[in-house]
C-alpha cells in the first residue's frame, strides 16, 4: 500500500491542512509520497522537504498551475498517476480539496470518501453526516481510494527531515473553458481560523460590523483568530470566510469563545471538537449553553469591555 | 439558455435527527422532509436569471423515490418550468451514481447551465457538482456567491474559498454549485403553488438508463457522535477568566 497526498499551499508555504493530511495518510500505510503543483514553488518545496513521514516530494512547476484551477490540476494529477502504484490519494477537506478531490475520483471512476475523521484500517473510515449529528462508518469497495481528510481531526506532522524531490514534466495544456480572474484575499495578521489555538467568534448578537472591534481587542490579547456565525456573515458584519459551522469552517481550538451566538446545530457542527468552549449570551436558555464548558449570562456590550480589561 | 437545476429531498434542516437503534442509519419515518437548502438557492438563482432574460427555460431534476415529486413541485412553484424525476428504488444513492444519472439527463436535455447545491445537508458530501462537471467535461464553478454574465457570453463566478473570494471566468455550458450568500430564496406564493400543479413532471426509471450506480461504499454502522456535556455557568467575568486560566489552562 502506498499513499499520495496532494499538497495545498498558497504559492509560498504549505498549509497546515496538508500536514494533517500527511498524518492521516501515515495511519493508512507507512509509505507516503506527496505531490505539489504550482508555479514558482521553490519556497513551497523548501518548506515541504522538511516534512517527516513522507518518502518523496513529487512536483510540477508550470505557469498554468499558478491559480490552482481544478480542471488544470486534475489533468496533471491524472497524468502523474499513470504507471504509478498508489492505493490511496488524500487531500484536505478544505475548499481546495473539496473542489479538486471529486474530479480526480470521477476520472478514476471511484466514489470519494469525504471528510474522514477517523481511520480504522486501509478501507474503513468514519465520517460525519447530518452536520455531525451522526457518524457513519463506511468501508470502501473501490480498489483505489480517494479521500478528503478533516484536518482538525489529525495533528499536523512535524517537519524535521530532509526529503528528496523529483520534478514531474507535463505536456498537458491549460483548460480553455476556465480562466482565473481575481482573488480577493482576506487580509489579516491573526492566526488562521482553522489552526488557531484560540478562536473568538461573534454572532447576530453583535448587531453590526463595527461592534466586532469589541472582539478584536480580546483577540489581540489572546492571540486568537476571529470567526463568526452564518447570521453575522449573511448580515455583512464580517467577511464570508469567517463563517464557522457545518457549511463553513470546522475549527477545533483549545478554546472557542462564542459571543452573541445562539448555538444552532449548523454552528455547533463546526466547533464541537474544541477542547473548551466558553460563551457569552444574554438568553440563559440559548442552546449554546448546552455545549459550553463555561457560560456567562449577560449583555455582551457590558461583558466584553470588562473581559478585555480583565485580561490585562 | 436552458438551465437544469438539481434538487435533493432531505430531512428538513430544523429537525433534530435521531440515529436508529439498530445503527443502520437515521430515523426518517414521520420526519419533515424539505428541499436541500443549497438547492433552494440554486432554484432561486435560475429563476432570477430567467427574470433577467438570461435563461429561457428551467428544468428541475431530482433523483429519488416518488416522494421527490413534492420537492420538484416546490421548485416549480418557485418559478421553474417543468420537472424530471429519475426514480430509483431501494438502492443507496451515492454522489458518483447520482452524477452519472445527471450526466445522462444532460445528454438528453443539453442545458447550457447546470445549477446545483454545493452540499447536501444529509450526506454532507460536497461532491456531486464536481462529479457532473467532470463527467460532462463542462467547467465547474463551485461555492458560488455571485454570477455575472459577460458580453461574450461567458460567466464570471465569484467563489467562496477558505482564504477569501476568488473570481473565475467560465465558458458555457458549465456547472455552478451554490453557496449560502448567492441569494435569499423566495417563498412560493399561493397562486404559484396552484399553477405549479399544472406543470409537467416526467418520470424516468433509473434502470432504463442502464448505468452502474451500485454503491461503492458499504455503511457498516451509523452511530451517535460523542456527546459534549454542558458545563457550568459562571457568575461574572473575573470568574470566567480565572477558570480559563487555572482550571482549563487555555489562556
Ligand atoms: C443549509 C444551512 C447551512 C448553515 N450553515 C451554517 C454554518 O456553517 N454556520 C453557522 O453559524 N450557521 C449556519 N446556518 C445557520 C444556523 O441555522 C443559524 O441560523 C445561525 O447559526 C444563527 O446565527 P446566530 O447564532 O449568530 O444568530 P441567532 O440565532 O439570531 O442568535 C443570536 C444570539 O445572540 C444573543 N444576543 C443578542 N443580543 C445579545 C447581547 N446584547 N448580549 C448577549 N447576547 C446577545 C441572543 O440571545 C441569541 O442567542 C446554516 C443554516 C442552513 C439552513
Ligand atoms: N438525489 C439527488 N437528486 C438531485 N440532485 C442531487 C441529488 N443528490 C445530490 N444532488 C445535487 O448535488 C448537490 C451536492 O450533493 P452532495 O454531493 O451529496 O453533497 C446537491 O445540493 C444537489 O444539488
Amino acid at each position: 500500500m502506498k499513499s499520495l497526498v496532494i499538497i495545498e499551499h498558497d504559492g509560498k508555504n504549505i498549509k497546515q491542512t496538508s500536514l494533517s493530511t500527511i498524518t492521516a495518510a501515515e495511519q493508512i500505510s507507512k509509505d507516503v509520497e506527496v505531490l505539489v503543483l504550482g508555479s514558482n514553488i521553490s519556497g513551497v518545496l523548501e518548506n515541504l522537504k522538511k516534512t517527516d513521514i513522507i518518502s518523496k516530494v513529487n512536483y510540477c512547476d508550470e505557469d498554468f498551475l499558478k491559480h490552482q484551477i481544478a480542471e488544470n490540476l486534475s489533468e496533471v494529477i491524472i497524468s502523474f498517476l499513470k504507471d504509478k502504484e498508489f492505493t490511496h490519494i488524500l487531500l484536505p477537506s478544505s475548499t481546495f480539496g473539496k473542489n479538486l478531490g471529486p474530479k480526480i475520483a470521477t476520472i478514476l471512476d471511484v466514489q470519494q470518501i469525504s471528510d474522514i475523521i477517523e481511520i480504522f484500517d486501509h478501507e474503513t473510515f468514519a465520517r460525519p453526516i447530518y452536520a455531525g449529528n451522526a457518524i457513519s462508518k463506511v468501508k470502501s469497495k473501490d480498489s483505489l481510494k480517494v479521500i478528503t481528510v478533516r484536518p482538525t481531526c489529525f495533528e499536523p506532522c512535524a517537519q524535521n527531515s530532509n526529503v528528496s524531490d523529483e520534478k514531474f514534466e507535463v505536456s498537458s495544456n491549460q483548460s480553455k473553458s476556465v480562466e482565473f480572474v481575481t482573488y480577493d484575499q482576506s487580509e489579516s495578521d491573526r492566526p488562521e481560523l482553522t489552526s488557531a489555538k484560540i478562536v473568538i467568534s461573534g454572532g447576530r448578537g453583535m448587531q453590526n460590523g463595527e461592534n466586532f472591534k469589541l472582539l478584536e481587542g480580546i483577540a489581540d490579547k489572546l492571540g486568537a483568530a476571529m470567526g463568526a456565525s452564518r447570521a453575522a456573515v449573511d448580515a455583512g458584519f464580517v467577511p464570508n470566510d469567517w463563517q464557522v459551522g457545518q457549511t463553513g469552517k470546522i475549527v477545533a481550538p483549545d478554546l472557542y469563545i462564542a459571543v452573541g451566538i445562539s448555538g444552532a446545530i449548523q454552528h455547533i457542527a463546526g466547533i464541537k471538537d474544541s477542547k473548551f468552549i466558553a460563551c457569552i449570551n444574554k438568553d440563559e436558555e440559548a442552546p449554546i449553553f448546552n455545549f459550553s464548558d463555561y457560560g456567562l449570562v449577560g449583555d455582551l456590550f457590558e461583558i466584553l469591555p470588562k473581559l478585555e480589561n480583565e485580561l490585562n | 439558455m436552458k438551465a437544469l437545476v438539481c434538487v435533493k429531498r432531505v430531512i428538513d434542516y430544523n429537525v433534530k435527527i435521531r440515529v436508529k437503534s439498530d445503527k443502520t442509519g437515521v430515523e426518517t419515518d414521520n420526519v419533515k422532509m424539505s428541499m436541500n437548502p443549497f438547492d433552494e438557492i440554486a432554484v432561486e438563482e435560475a429563476v432570477r436569471l430567467k427574470e433577467n432574460g438570461l435563461v429561457s427555460e428551467i428544468v428541475i431534476l431530482s433523483i429519488g423515490q416518488d416522494s421527490s415529486q413534492e420537492t420538484i413541485r416546490t421548485g416549480l412553484a418557485m418559478g421553474a418550468d417543468r420537472g424530471i424525476l429519475v426514480k430509483v428504488d431501494d438502492i443507496l444513492l451515492e454522489p458518483l451514481g447520482v452524477g452519472k444519472i445527471i450526466k445522462e439527463v444532460c445528454e438528453k436535455e443539453n442545458p447550457e447551465m447546470i445549477i446545483m447545491g454545493k452540499q447536501a445537508i444529509d450526506d454532507d458530501c460536497n461532491q456531486t457538482g464536481q462529479i457532473v462537471a467532470t463527467l460532462t467535461n463542462y467547467p465547474q464553478a463551485t461555492f458560488a456567491s455571485e454570477l455575472k454574465k459577460n458580453e461574450d457570453g461567458t460567466l464570471n463566478v465569484t467563489r467562496e474559498v477558505d482564504g477569501g473570494l476568488e473570481t473565475i471566468k467560465v465558458k458555457i455550458p458549465c456547472v455552478v454549485t451554490t453557496d449560502l450568500r448567492l441569494n435569499e430564496p423566495r417563498y412560493a406564493s399561493l397562486p404559484n403553488i396552484m399553477k405549479a400543479k399544472q406543470k409537467k413532471i416526467e418520470t424516468i426509471e433509473s434502470k432504463d438508463l442502464n448505468l452502474d450506480i451500485s454503491p461503492r461504499l458499504e455503511v457498516l454502522e451509523v452511530n451517535d457522535p460523542p456527546e459534549r456535556k454542558a458545563g457550568i455557568k459562571v457568575p461574572d467575568v473575573s470568574n470566567l477568566v480565572e477558570k480559563l486560566k487555572n482550571e482549563a489552562k487555555v489562556i
